[in-house]
């Protein structure tokens, strides 16, 4: 029951944010990302668990890196959560259970996707909504240009002398 | 002494830095070509005050003179020389006088070599270039000094971040600002251009180059930062979509997108409107990139400045020129004449899809990183946008973009035919779906979309051999004259056929070793084996050894592959006595399949230790493609056309040509 403690211990600091400041400074000064991630011990027997257990971790922010997962990450609060990930893959819970658990914890600032909600409505629609505005601009433009690139109709001045000549005839 | 020279060197490079502003500006106004000509030996001038300054500050670091505040915090004696000369910008203070030193060079560039514009287009360019250097001269004299004194001076140094003691970030840097600030000349020219409410064929012509050198500089070093973070962090990663990643990222797609709408605005006088405000979003980004790592914004290894004080002032200058230029862009526009007529599907068709895919794919990257900032500042919810979203958003974008890219160059100008240019590419075409194919029987794990990676790459490569094979118009001819003529192509030719291809092999390298990346993470005793992508690894244990600077516990592995010995490789962990920190080098073999990657981590209980190897197939080849498409910038840059005095040497001669008829 060792990860359980040490698990309970983080969730205790997790509310005090001047820790979390302390963490990120220490990360910082030690070079943000020594390299270490999983380690031998982490690693599930079963290799499918173990491929869905590294398939979540890319996907979770470690908390106190900048935008690493914590699959990359040496941060011992990264190890934690690795470790969480991997229990309640053996309780038996489905990726999506586990996603759930962890963002009830961590708040969605874990989540390296950030969900489709109201709050990140702008955020996923802004490239799209960019793309077709582009899109349908250009359009316009070709229109225009090809409106505008036909023969040049006769301005009045023009009109009036042709029908003189007309009439001269 | 030397050190108050370059403080006072710095001081008068401000003051030369606002006439060079003010009088040209209000020349050009008067048509008055005395105060016009004062521009370029302004120019001048404030590039070798600026030079004096930095020599100052190298001079203060190269022999430890820690009575300045910024050598004392930033170096120490016991560091080897390369590091003491590079932290020079290994730090605010001296990375913004590298800034402006680029930005002066720039300047004086133009003064000197662009006798050949009109005297209004150089003195308008070199007053807008001042203006700059008077915003950010005044950033560093008020709030980022380099030259503060300290009494008493200290005995010895505090050193520099081990992580940034490393060959490929000591010359990271200054690629990377002469590719952000290189930006700023297309973007004097643009205003430039505005002010005057005249733009022609010739301005781009005057502007490409510029644009072409900043690109080639930024593209290597964002490579250069990309290799250092793969062999230094220790887990063979070689992109994080991290917020100070995407704000160099950010200014390459504008800058690329502004090179190929530069084109057709040369060759077409067309996309003039565009093309200005390209030129002026691109530089805005590099100010905006500026802003990201400067004000500590973002707290990564590369905010080394967190300091409210100094985020404001950016954030004022960035207001300022941006908003100046988008308002002048705003009321000047609509004067500006629209240039020639084309079909969607010409070759200028082709290079506004770039425009549209590559400034929609800026536009992802742009609202993934600040969005999150955004969010926080207005309702205090944290989110994290990472790898995840960008494969979502970004990548369904420069597919199709890369798809097309070998039919551009194919296209006629005005109306091309695409069914014919598919057939000049079906040799191509045909050649990358057999490689997918290939790959796809070969491949027994891996995402299912890998092969189709591979091919687009291979594509891309072939697509630009067969460019060059179609401009040498090898069809119907002997294979010699084919040969004969394809020596006889201009430069930018093989310029932009090579930036294309070097493109496609970082496209290789890139799906390789995402998709097929192996690794073993393992609690190795010494004398164990460990195996891994048909080597073999024994673990001869651990010893320590000595550095310059640092004392470090040495892994020994020996590789051997078939029972033959391939290498011995040392990963290691460093301690900095200094510094009071330590940094992972791992030891990698460098093969034509990949790299074997191992990195040692912590003893463990029992005398194991916990290692780490990968074997990153095909990885070498991002950082190979993107110095092929530095060359093939190299290449154009140095095509006769596009140097900066041809146009005036043509124009002598079309005039007297005209004479003597």
């Amino acid at each position: 029951m060792r990860t359980r403690s040490i698990l309970d211990h983080n969730f205790r600091s997790l509310g005090r944010n001047a820790l979390i400041a302390v963490f990120a400074a220490l990360i910082l000064i030690q070079g943000a990302v020594s390299a270490k991630a999983v380690e031998p011990d982490e690693v599930l027997k079963d290799p499918q668990l173990e491929a869905r257990a590294r398939h979540i971790s890319e996907g979770l922010r470690c908390l106190v890196c900048q935008n690493q997962s914590i699959d990359d990450s040496a941060a011992p609060l990264a190890k934690d959560l690795r470790l969480l990930v991997r229990e309640r893959l053996k309780a038996g819970d489905t990726d999506q259970e586990i996603e759930d658990f962890v963002v009830a914890r961590y708040g969605e600032f874990v989540l390296l996707k950030p969900r489709f909600e109201l709050h990140t409505l702008i955020l996923w629609l802004a490239t799209p909504v960019v793309f077709l505005a582009a899109l349908i601009a250009l359009v316009l433009f070709y229109r225009r240009r090809a409106a505008a690139s036909g023969p040049a109709s006769l301005s009045k001045a023009e009109q009036r002398r042709l029908k003189q000549l007309l009439d001269e005839q | 002494m030397i050190a108050e020279t370059g403080h006072y060197a710095l001081i008068l490079a401000l003051g030369v830095a606002i006439v060079q502003t003010v009088l040209p500006l209000w020349g050009t106004r008067r048509h008055d070509p005395q105060l016009m000509a004062i521009a370029a030996p302004a120019a001048q001038m404030q590039f070798l005050l600026i030079a004096i300054a930095f020599a100052a500050l190298m001079t203060a670091y190269v022999t430890s003179d820690f009575s300045l505040q910024n050598v004392w915090a930033n170096s120490h004696s016991a560091k080897p020389m390369l590091y003491k000369i590079a932290g020079v910008w290994g730090n605010h203070e001296g990375s913004m006088v590298l800034w402006v030193l680029i930005l002066a060079l720039f300047g004086a560039a133009v003064a000197t070599y662009g006798t050949n514009l009109p005297r209004e287009l150089q003195a308008n360019v070199l007053a807008v270039q001042g203006s700059i250097a008077v915003a950010f001269l005044l950033f560093i004299i008020t709030t980022s000094n380099p030259f503060v004194r300290l009494d008493p001076a200290p005995l010895d140094g505090q050193g520099l971040n081990p992580v940034l003691q490393d060959p490929a970030l000591a010359f990271h840097p200054p690629f990377l600002y002469t590719g952000y600030v290189g930006f700023s000349m297309a973007f004097s020219f643009a205003v430039a251009a505005l002010i005057d409410g005249r733009i022609d064929a010739a301005w781009a012509r005057w502007v490409r180059p510029w644009t072409l050198a900043a690109w080639m500089c930024l593209t290597l070093g964002i490579a250069m930062g990309s290799w250092w973070a793969y062999y230094e962090l220790g887990w063979g990663g070689f992109w994080f979509w991290d917020p100070v990643e995407n704000a160099s990222f950010m200014p390459w797609l504008a800058g690329t997108a502004l090179l190929h709408s530069a084109l057709v605005m040369e060759k077409r006088d067309a996309l003039k409107v565009w093309t200005i405000l390209l030129a002026i979003i691109t530089f805005s980004l590099s100010l905006m990139g500026t802003f990201l790592v400067r004000s500590g914004v973002l707290t990564s290894v590369h905010a080394f400045a967190v300091d409210p004080a100094r985020g404001i002032f950016i954030l004022a200058i960035m207001g300022v020129f941006i908003g100046g230029a988008l308002a002048l862009f705003a009321f000047r526009a609509p004067q500006l004449s629209q240039g020639g007529l084309f079909a969607p599907i010409s070759r200028e068709g082709s290079l506004v899809l770039n425009n549209l895919l590559l400034t929609t794919a800026c536009a992802a990257v742009f609202v993934g990183t600040l969005y999150p900032l955004a969010l926080e500042a207005v309702t205090g919810d944290k989110i994290s946008v990472g790898g995840p979203f960008f494969n979502y958003t970004f990548v369904p974008l420069i597919v199709p973009l890369l798809i097309a890219v070998p039919f551009g160059p194919m296209l006629a100008w005005k109306r091309g035919d695409i069914v014919a240019a598919g057939q000049r590419l079906i040799a191509a075409a045909v050649l990358a779906l057999i490689a997918m194919v290939a790959v796809f029987s070969w491949q027994q794990r891996g995402p299912w979309l890998a092969p189709f990676g591979i091919a687009l790459g291979i594509w891309l490569v072939l697509g630009a051999l067969s460019d060059l094979a179609f401009r040498a118009r090898f069809h119907g001819t002997s294979w010699r004259e084919g040969f004969r003529r394809l020596g006889n192509l201009p430069r930018s030719a093989y310029g932009g056929a090579l930036a294309h291809a070097g493109l496609g092999v970082v496209v290789i390298g890139i799906v390789a070793t995402t998709a097929w990346r192996s690794e073993a993470i393992l609690a190795m005793k010494p004398k164990e084996t460990a195996a891994l992508a048909g080597y073999e690894l024994t673990f001869q244990g651990v010893a320590p050894r000595e550095g310059p600077n640092y004392r470090e516990r040495v892994g020994v592995f020996k590789v051997t592959r078939g029972g033959q010995e391939v290498t011995t490789l040392q990963p290691s962990k460093r301690a900095f006595t200094v510094e009071q920190s330590s940094t992972t080098e791992a030891g990698i073999h460098v093969s034509w399949r990949g790299d074997l990657y191992v990195v040692l981590g912590d003893e463990l209980k029992n005398g194991a230790y916990s290692v780490r190897i990968y074997f990153n197939p095909l990885v070498r080849l991002i950082w190979l493609g993107a110095l092929v498409m530095f060359i093939g910038g190299g290449l154009s840059l140095s095509d006769r056309r596009l140097r900066v005095g041809a146009p005036k040497r043509a124009r002598a001669a079309s005039e007297g040509l005209a004479a003597a008829k």
